[in-house]
């Protein structure tokens, strides 16, 4: 594994058996479907709670597969971002297409208007009161 | 990075999980220089380890950053630590601790928007980082305070003479702060809300 030229022996012709780095644009680009940016209608932010509709399932692309895996508890988008070692761009892709299909739901973050919610500010406080 | 197969094994540790109850969230941005301790101050009071996520900038971001040994001309990596704090069951509260010597952290598309607001945290002995911060929180309108974290060896300034030198409006919270101290992390973020509380209460204030 330490070999950068060759997967092991096992594992014949898929895709996968490119070396890329990681975070290489081409990998990216393969991830997303040349994509990029938040195209559907609910608006994802770094901190959009994602839960899970339902299990993953087989013929999944593996990285939505695992962002379905992940999200039995709600997890943040950045935390996903964090855990799959994906740029948020690109977690804000594949979190579009399972939203869009129904994989996973999302709990939208409190965005302030103009100034936070008192409501909201006073529960910070109690919270943290108790840290 | 063994795991590029079909069953990528990633995820939070069981005990990270939240729980199925957390129903909204919320952020708030640390920003400052390099090696002030954000990192520092998010892990001290964050429940789980410090993660770090990433994004990369393109198109405005290039020429600004020549020190980063970036190779590809069009892009730039910008990474980013955060943390988390559950409030009760429903709300959770993250913390995002952004290299503030560099300009991309403003072009973080989401960073700041939907932000509770900013603590921009402080360190004596490199003033002049703090300024461009300052200015463009206020450019933007991001509500913050700042906090002084303590070094041993930095020089002993009054209160007075930092706002001065930071030319900070006396409204603006200014504290001094441990931040590897719980406790010391807890009151500067406490310091933020009770300011965001006085500005929800009397918007005028700001």
């Amino acid at each position: 594994m330490s070999d950068p030229g060759h997967e092991a022996g096992g594992v014949s012709g898929g895709p996968g058996s490119h070396d890329w780095e990681d975070t290489s644009p081409e990998r990216l680009y393969v991830i997303t479907g040349g994509r990029s940016g938040s195209l559907g209608a609910t608006p994802i932010d770094l901190v959009t709670l994602i839960v899970a509709a339902s299990g993953a399932k087989p013929g999944m692309q593996p990285e939505h597969a695992a962002i379905v895996r992940m999200c039995e508890a709600p997890l943040s988008v950045a935390e996903i971002s964090a855990y799959l070692a994906l740029p948020v761009s690109v977690v804000t892709v594949l979190v579009g297409d399972l939203l869009t299909a129904g994989h996973v739901l999302a709990r939208a973050p409190v965005a302030p208007a103009q100034l936070p919610d008192l409501a909201l500010i006073e529960a910070v406080i109690d919270g943290l009161q108790k840290l | 990075m063994d795991f590029r197969s079909s069953e990528p094994v990633a995820g939070p540790r069981l005990e990270d999980a939240l729980p199925a109850t957390a129903a909204a969230a919320v952020k708030v941005v640390i920003v400052g220089g390099f090696g002030v301790g954000k990192t520092t101050l998010v892990g001290s009071v964050s429940e789980i380890r410090p993660l770090t996520t990433e994004e990369t900038m393109t198109q405005a971001g290039v020429g600004v950053d020549d020190t980063a040994g970036v190779e590809r001309k069009t892009s730039t990596t910008v990474a980013m630590d955060f943390g988390r704090i559950s409030i009760n069951e429903e709300l959770v509260l993250y913390l995002f601790g952004t290299p503030g010597q560099q300009r991309f952290w403003f072009l973080w598309r989401g960073l700041f928007e939907g932000a509770l607001g900013a603590v921009v945290l402080v360190d004596t002995r490199r003033l002049e980082v703090s300024f461009d911060v300052i200015g463009r929180l206020e450019e933007r309108g991001v509500p913050f305070v700042v906090a002084v974290n303590s070094f041993p060896d930095a020089p002993e300034h009054s209160l007075e003479e930092l706002r001065e030198a930071l030319d900070l409006p006396g409204s603006v919270p200014l504290v001094v702060c441990d931040a590897r101290r719980r406790d010391s992390s807890r009151d500067v973020l406490m310091t933020l809300m009770r300011y965001l509380h006085s500005l929800a209460v009397t918007p005028e204030a700001s």
